[in-house]
């Protein structure tokens, strides 16, 4: 008896709780600065808000119109779609108010008080000042052409259609002040740690998700920030800590890809290539080299600024040289035997000529294999999908060519490529597990290509 | 007239090499630009993609990435007493189609002119009298000096990405480099590619005689490059897959790695393929041209593009007969020697030892469209016109381009050409051949020029472009000197079978063989209206907002690959245009 009392006890304070969550209302976030009311943004200021914030990405379907939404955003919970952020009054944001607009921003908020979806980093855009947010309201309505075009509604199974659920999920992950302050000791690095936390969002996908799905480190000094995490299928590789490969990227480096999608020995793939195409492409290169210097700075390394954020051409840059742990795979591939592995004679017949027989390819234009987080992630399908449908990294105005990679769907079969790609993961020191051929079948059969 | 669009400030006819550099320059000035490209768009991928670009028999022998003979041929005679008679397949040139144009298929080896080929007749006037001169000679000087473009080829050099090794700097001698090029004010913008060992054993045969051997500039990348667009270049991998076919990996200097993308992104710039130009209108008083009527292949009608300038950097052929047909220049009459659209056509001289040697490889499937080792030790600045009877001179080079197995399967002469015999004669032979060339100058003479075909004309009715040429004495002389010094290196190489490709004295001009796509003349430079159609800004002389790129304006053809000068002529000229011609439209010479 005393069993089911308790019980019921317990059951009767989830319904008070549940019926405080639906009911009791919403409380939106005070203003982290006071900015004067006649204040308005110079021009271009609240479009270059955009590009850093990146809101173009997710906002714009493929071949759609600017930031009319309907972008699917598949989550493990099931398929979202962005919103309409024109200033169309019917389908897209142009009956907003400013603060309705913020409470969008900053916590997650409809104007009607539902809860916006945390496909929607307002954790992250929570720490834009009032200023960027005020300068990013009036682009919106006053730069964006209106499209009326409605968007799909979520597919989403219960419990996970019902708003209010967000609520409690919100309370876990909004409980930082909103607004920024930079706790870096310096103005550049501060500068860079605002873009990188706030606009920029970077770590809604390179750090982990704690188990509640919010993101596990949002803020420089918390333990597991941009330690690594994954979006869409794809692996957001550590940009901090042991397991990261851009602490070993002379600054320069760091510098060209954020600006380009490509340097020395990588190239911006899938949603990292949309990141450089509709954001940072379009930053100043103090922006640029403030971010790099930043990140650099998260992770207690040397970060003095670099004599230019892309080098100006003419630059005849050398190949690299196999290493040490790439010297078998390289001699084995220049001896080129007859009895080589199927994949190794894959790899000579279709990949060698730009990625070379080191596994290092060509500095600034066709990446290295060679400890590429691509290749050997636990994520096989970006891989797979760019053996088989290719990869396109576009230009950006300092580096304008597209880097088109060809597929080879219709030269290689899944068995092929199979053998190819598990070569690639154990070529040159890397050390994934092979990929099967049932594997390849079922990436084939999604047609999916990355970054589309 | 079904279509008028809207005016443009620049129409470009043509968007190769000269339409892309005058593209770029000209975008950077804000102007409204348009350009009009008769053939079809190609993008490194998917046009140029691993496997399909490199099959032989589509790109190599069917000609697939070249103008359509169906679309526009030329007719070729030999003389004037000959009727012409119209290519319907490529033979000894090949014409470019195309975004990119020929700066697509070509094999990417780049060169100045020396100084004195610059200014040729003075130069000979100057050192044995002006009477050693054939009297049916034509050249001239250039009214633009080595000294004047040598900024403008290295321009070109940088934006290309061209690999060599230096043999001037600012007239010291570099170890390595060609001891008789014209001097540069810099080193190339990359360093040169390793060589076959076709290469090497050449060199040391040379070196041994005295010679100065040097590895051949160009533009196949040697490591990763960025040209001063942004535009970018992977180091070449030696596929071998170069003349008549587009790049698959970025490798090959092209309009397609060095400019276009950097071009399409300017949102002043736009271009129309399936736009072929059919004349250059003028105004009223014929003093000016209005733009150009092109016609629209998508919409099937003829369209009226108007212009404040119009530049036509169409390939040589097609530019002079857009000159003769809109009425750009005199045309030029053979007989009396009177006018200069048309005049001066010029070509290339070619010959080769081939030498077998049964105990070597050397592997003729690694190549690239630039390897090899050359030597300038015959070249114009090193022959003696006067002792030798001719003038002109060549660069001699081993080259290993590729080891294609329907073009480039050279056996024994006494092996016959099908069946066992000829199978078990590949099985003894393949790779077991290295060769020895020539690429000659050819001068330019009162019978050899351009004009439009009095029968033979194109699907729209326009008279087909008419060359008259033929060989002349004088190169088929500077030919057999040729021969005679490559087979003496040839033989001190002791190879086990040595047999020589030559014109002989009798030697008339044969389409069919393919020889070089090093077509000149027809739209030349002169310091004049009477000695050219152009100026020396390549303005054309009687219409100021008419301008004509590429080698067309070659006075005389050089003893070398044409594209650096045509490279370094466009940069010249364009210069002239944004300083000069911009702020104050009017004849600049």
């Amino acid at each position: 008896m005393i069993f089911l009392r308790i019980l019921a006890a317990f059951v009767l304070m989830g319904i008070m709780a549940l019926v405080a969550i639906i009911w009791l209302p919403v409380s939106r976030s005070p203003l982290s600065e006071s900015v004067p009311a006649d204040w308005t943004a110079s021009p271009g200021e609240g479009e270059y808000v955009m590009r850093a914030g990146d809101c173009m990405a997710c906002h714009t379907a493929e071949n759609g119109p600017d930031f009319a939404g309907g972008r699917a955003i598949e989550s493990p919970l099931g398929t979202i779609y962005t919103a309409n952020i024109t200033p169309d009054p019917e389908t897209g944001i142009g009956s907003w108010t400013l603060p309705q607009f913020r409470a969008a921003m900053i916590d997650g908020l409809r104007p009607d008080g539902a809860h916006l979806y945390p496909a929607m980093p307002y954790e992250n855009y929570r720490m834009l000042t009032e200023r960027d947010i005020r300068a990013l309201y009036s682009y919106f309505m006053d730069e964006v052409e209106p499209v009326n075009s409605p968007v799909p509604e979520p597919e989403l199974p219960l419990p996970f259609n019902q708003r209010w659920g967000i609520r409690v999920l919100n309370w876990a992950i909004l409980s930082h002040d909103n607004g920024f302050d930079g706790t870096m000791g310096d103005p550049v690095l501060d500068r860079g740690q605002y873009l990188v936390e706030g606009p920029g969002h970077c770590a809604a996908c390179h750090s982990p998700r704690t188990v509640y799905m919010g993101q596990d480190g949002i803020a420089a000094g918390e333990p597991d920030f941009l330690t690594g995490g994954f979006i869409a299928g794809q692996e957001a590789p550590p940009l901090r800590g042991q397991g990261s490969r851009i602490r070993h990227w002379p600054i320069q480096e760091l510098t060209t890809f954020l600006a380009t999608g490509r340097n020395f020995e990588s190239t911006a793939n899938g949603e990292m290539g949309l990141v450089v195409d509709h954001s940072l492409q379009h930053l100043t290169d103090d922006d640029i080299i403030a971010i790099a210097r930043f990140l650099r700075a998260a992770d207690r390394l040397q970060h003095e600024a670099p004599e230019e954020a892309v080098a100006t051409g003419p630059l005849s840059i050398p190949y690299a040289q196999a290493n040490a742990e790439g010297a078998d795979t390289a001699r084995m591939l220049t001896g080129a035997q007859p009895d080589m592995p199927l994949g190794a004679r894959l790899y000579l017949d279709n990949c060698a000529q730009c990625h070379f027989v080191t596994g290092r390819g060509s500095p600034g234009i066709f990446p290295a294999l060679q400890g590429n987080s691509l290749v050997t992630s636990s994520e096989i399908a970006p891989l797979v999908s760019i053996i088989l449908q290719g990869a396109r990294v576009e230009g950006t105005e300092k580096r304008p060519m597209p880097l088109v990679m060809q597929g080879y769907k219709d030269r290689l079969d899944d068995a092929e490529i199979a053998e190819l790609a598990s070569f690639l993961r154990q070529a040159w020191g890397n050390a994934a597990e092979p990929v099967t051929e049932a594997e390849v079948a079922e990436i084939r059969q999604s047609g999916e290509a990355i970054g589309h | 007239m079904a279509r008028t669009d809207a005016k443009k400030d620049v129409v470009i006819v043509g968007l190769g090499w000269t339409g892309a550099i005058m593209g770029m320059e000209l975008a950077q000035e804000g102007l409204e630009i348009l350009a009009l490209e008769r053939g079809p768009n190609r993008e490194t991928v998917p046009e140029m993609r691993y496997p399909n670009m490199i099959d032989e028999l589509s790109q190599g022998e069917r000609h697939n990435m070249m103008l359509r003979p169906a679309q526009s041929t030329v007719t070729i005679r030999r003389n004037l007493n000959e009727t012409a008679l119209p290519m319907r397949k490529w033979g000894s040139f090949l014409l470019g189609n195309g975004v990119g144009g020929s700066g697509v298929h070509w094999n990417g080896q780049n060169w100045r002119p020396q100084p004195i080929e610059m200014q040729l007749r003075s130069h000979i006037r100057d050192t044995w009298g002006e009477e050693i001169i054939p009297e049916d000679m034509t050249i001239g000087d250039y009214p633009v000096t080595y000294d004047e473009l040598e900024p403008y080829f290295d321009r070109f050099e940088r934006v290309a990405g061209i690999t060599g090794a230096a043999g001037n700097i600012n007239g010291e001698v570099q170890e390595g480099g060609n001891p008789f090029e014209g001097w540069r004010s810099g080193d190339y913008p990359m360093p040169p590619l390793p060589v076959t060992y076709n290469g090497i054993k050449f060199a040391e045969a040379a070196r041994a005689m005295g010679y100065h051997p040097f590895l051949r500039p160009g533009g196949n990348a040697s490591t990763s490059y960025v040209n001063e667009y942004g535009m970018q270049m992977g180091a070449c991998n030696f596929c071998g897959f170069c003349e008549r076919y587009g790049c698959y990996q970025y490798s090959k200097s092209s309009p397609q790695t060095t400019i276009l993308a950097a071009l399409f992104r300017k949102p002043n710039f736009s271009y129309r393929t399936g736009a072929e130009v059919l004349r250059v209108e003028m105004a009223a008083d014929g003093q000016t041209a209005t733009g150009v009527t092109y016609f629209d292949e998508e919409a099937g009608e003829e369209v009226f593009q108007p212009a404040d300038i119009v530049i036509l950097a169409a390939y040589q052929i097609e530019n002079v007969r857009l000159m003769l047909l809109s009425g750009i220049g005199t045309p030029y009459d053979p007989v009396s020697g009177q006018g200069v659209t048309g005049k001066n056509y010029g070509y290339q001289i070619t010959g080769s030892t081939s030498m077998f040697f049964r105990d070597e490889h050397f592997n003729p499937f690694i190549g690239s469209g630039i390897n090899g080792v050359c030597i300038d030790d015959f070249g114009m600045s090193a022959n003696d016109f006067g002792a030798l009877g001719f003038i002109g001179g060549a660069y001699i080079s081993s080259a290993q381009t590729n080891g294609q197995p329907i073009r480039s399967m050279p056996l024994p002469q006494d092996t016959p050409a099908w069946g066992a015999e000829w199978k078990s004669g590949i099985a003894e032979w393949y790779g077991h051949q290295m060769s020895i060339g020539h690429h000659g100058s050819v001068m330019s003479y009162r019978g050899h020029y351009c004009d439009l075909d009095p029968t033979y004309r194109d699907r729209h009715g326009r008279p087909l472009m008419r060359i008259t040429f033929d060989w002349h004495p004088n190169e088929l002389r500077m030919n057999a000197y040729l021969k005679e010094k490559i087979e003496e290196i040839a033989r001190s190489m002791q190879p086990d079978v040595m047999q020589s490709s030559y014109k002989d004295y009798n030697s008339r001009y044969d389409v069919r063989p393919y020889q070089t796509t090093h077509n000149t003349g027809g739209t030349i430079m002169g310091a004049t209206p009477e000695t050219g159609a152009v100026n020396r800004y390549l303005q054309a002389w009687d219409k100021h907002n008419v301008f004509v790129t590429g080698a067309g304006a070659f006075v005389q053809n050089t003893q070398y690959n044409p594209t650096g000068l045509v490279g370094g002529l466009a940069y010249w000229a364009v210069d002239a245009i944004r300083r000069q011609y911009l702020r104050n439209p009017g004849p600049l010479a």
